[in-house]
């Protein structure tokens, strides 16, 4: 079975040019099952790649040429802009790609967790036959692998999403934990919702204008105040997240010492987010008090993503090993039908003996005749394991034709039906 | 031929120690190395503690290094508990260099054999159990509280590494370090009453002053943090020197005569 992959990706491609080639689910499911004429389809498209995987054992098929139009076919007027950035791949290189695909290798961040999902869902819509159902299914298993077996998805690779783990360091499982917004910015918006997926509970967004900050407030399920009432919100918030566009500080240290006073220990972590700063610098000298700002969390996703590129060489090797299965699966497809031939044929020649012998055999008692049938197919059986095996092995090697064609050639498989 | 299970006791221990060392740069493969190696030489060192517990007649852990034999191995044991699981992986960090020194301090001092022996029996048996079970938990809640202000001081000084290489969580820590100080001490309290009424200790001397100076450093550590008077960082530094007077003031004057 022969296997193609025609692509475009962020590698080679602007976003200006993929996205005119981007389809969504629906559409990625109908352009599959266009394709799927005489061949295996799936139609995987992100916002930084749209591939098309093609499998046929047609050998006159023309997949490459076939893939290659319908993707330019996607945006006509861009053709000639598109077509050089193309890539192509076959059988081997093209399941390799999948499965760095799938691991997170080939995104823009490392290890990005959306991707796994996004080859599953183009799988869900493709119309899979043998070779992209097993490709697909194991290239799903070498993602989860990566993500199981290295570091590769742990660390995070955004501001928000280090607020929040920074969070899970200071106070370990965030449920019932209480935030509190300062600002209604985008980028404390996000921290929010990331700190809400994890549990956290948005207490209240204190902002200068209580219309705005009810905006969010309402999206995160919180109550608006005013900036006055910070000081006094202190007190029970766990994380607070900064991104006023104040001039001078809106948390200072005598509002935190009170806090930390009113909280008897218990530690509070604040997030600035807003340049100038919101949050007093020296309130990090306080005990149980730990502040960040945009700087520092910058720099914790630079050491995290460099930590990505560091465990992607390990999942590199995982998934090389897991595309060297698949290249091995897919030689062994060359040799089964031999295989299949010849176990038919000895059988044909065993039942064929048997029926010879049928009039003698039939004076033996019933027990006896099933006891020559149950010898007879164990002979047959014992004598073509080892051929079996062998030919298996042969084929995940470079010698599996030769020596599908010699088993062929001894044995005068399919010779009958020629004559 | 007793003694000669202290070598695979000390192989494991000190192979856990180097293999958390390198923790720091390859999570999964150190720490698998570590945990084997905590687990093997445990083993090992229980096998010791049986053949010694059969060869001697009386209780076989009443001398300095012989004490020492048994408090490596309840830390150890202890540590065994969170130790399997990935979160506290790192606090083989702390522990597991630490028992094989001490381990090796003990051979040393001839604990390991199985010549040493003290007849007072069962009473001494439970007030020296009670005793070094109560000081491995109270080691273990030192190692945690020396993780608390490892991580700490990480979050103040705004560590770009600090998600690369996760401790367990501060308020975990915290809570984690006092529930341990607070068991251990149970543990030495009861060991101190089973001491007291058991035997006849004549007059007051350093070993008990210092036992309970000890507990009571503990004890006034878990009620001012129970109070809310002082915080958790505070209580972390306590336990540290409380881990301090554990390890290095007590062997002393229990065993320097």
């Amino acid at each position: 079975m022969r296997l193609a992959l025609v692509g475009l990706s962020h590698r080679q491609a602007p976003v200006e040019l993929r996205e005119r080639v981007a389809v969504d689910a629906p559409a990625a499911a109908a352009l599959a099952g266009t394709l799927a004429d005489g061949c295996e389809a799936v139609v995987l498209s992100t916002c930084n790649r749209t591939e098309l995987y093609l499998a046929t054992d047609d050998v006159t098929n023309p997949l490459e040429e076939r893939a290659t139009a319908s993707l330019l076919a996607l945006a006509p007027g861009d053709a000639a802009a598109l077509e050089p950035l193309l890539y192509r791949l076959g059988d081997d290189s093209a399941a390799l790609h999948l499965f760095r695909v799938a691991a997170g290798l080939d995104s823009l961040v490392p290890g990005e967790g959306e991707i796994l999902g996004q080859v599953r869902d183009a799988f869900a819509g493709g119309t899979t036959g043998p070779l992209l159902d097993r490709l697909f299914r194991q290239a799903l298993h070498a993602g989860r692998r990566a993500r199981v077996e290295t570091g590769i998805g742990e660390n995070p690779s955004s501001v928000p999403a280090a607020a929040a783990a920074l969070a899970q360091q200071v106070f370990g499982d965030l449920g019932g934990r209480t935030v509190l917004l300062v600002g209604a910015g985008k980028m404390s918006e996000l921290t929010a919702r990331n700190l809400r997926s994890r549990g956290a509970l948005i207490g209240a967004v204190a902002n200068r204008t209580l219309e705005h900050g009810a905006e969010l407030a309402e999206q995160v399920g919180a109550r608006a105040v005013g900036l006055a009432e910070i000081p006094a919100l202190l007190a029970t918030a766990d994380v607070v997240i900064t991104s006023t566009s104040a001039p001078g500080f809106v948390v200072d240290m005598a509002a935190a010492e009170a806090a930390l006073r009113a909280r008897r220990g218990r530690p509070i972590l604040f997030v600035d987010l807003a340049v100038p700063r919101d949050v007093e610098p020296a309130l990090s000298t306080l005990d149980g008090c730990f502040v960040y700002d945009i700087d520092d969390l910058e720099a914790v996703v630079v050491t995290s993503l460099a930590g990505r590129r560091s465990e992607a060489v390990q999942a590199e090797r995982l998934v090389a090993v897991e595309a060297e299965r698949f290249r091995e699966w897919q030689s062994s497809l060359a040799v089964v039908p031999v295989i299949a031939s010849l176990r038919a044929h000895a059988e044909a020649i065993r039942a064929g003996e048997l029926a010879k012998a049928a009039s003698r055999l039939g004076r033996l008692p019933e027990s006896d005749r099933k006891l020559v049938e149950s010898v007879t197919s164990q002979i047959v059986a014992k004598v073509l394991h080892l051929p079996t095996v062998r030919m298996k092995e042969a084929a995940a090697g470079a010698e599996g034709l030769i020596y599908a064609d010699v088993v062929r050639h001894l044995f005068g498989l399919g010779e009958e039906d020629q004559s | 031929m007793a003694e000669l299970l202290v070598w695979p006791a000390l192989i494991g221990y000190g192979e856990a120690a180097f293999a958390y060392s390198g923790f720091l740069r390859s999570q999964g493969t150190s720490a698998r190395l570590g945990i084997w190696g905590v687990r093997i030489g445990w083993l090992a060192q229980t096998g010791l503690l049986v053949a010694q517990a059969l060869d001697t007649e009386g209780f076989p852990w009443g001398t300095w290094a012989g004490a020492l034999n048994l408090f490596v191995w309840l830390v150890v044991g202890a540590y065994l508990i969170w130790g399997c699981t990935p979160r506290y992986r790192l606090l083989g960090l702390v522990v597991m260099p630490f028992a094989s020194v001490l381990l090796v301090a003990a051979w040393a001092g001839g604990g390991t054999g199985g010549s040493t022996s003290d007849t007072a029996g069962g009473l001494l048996a439970l007030h020296v159990g009670l005793m070094l079970a109560g000081f491995a938990g109270l080691t273990l809640a030192g190692g945690l509280a020396g993780l608390y202000l490892w991580q700490g001081r990480r979050l103040k000084r705004r560590d770009t590494g600090v998600l690369r290489l996760r401790l367990p969580p501060l308020e975990t820590l915290d809570r984690l370090s006092a529930r341990t100080a607070l068991i251990s001490l149970v543990i030495l309290t009861t060991g101190i009453a089973a001491g007291l009424a058991s035997f006849d200790r004549g007059d007051f001397d350093i070993p008990m002053a210092t036992t309970i100076a000890v507990w009571a450093l503990y004890a006034a550590g878990l009620l001012l943090r129970r109070e809310g008077r002082i915080q958790a960082r505070r209580f972390a530094v306590l336990l540290v020197y409380g881990f301090a007077l554990v390890v290095v003031v007590l062997p002393l004057t229990h065993f320097a005569s």
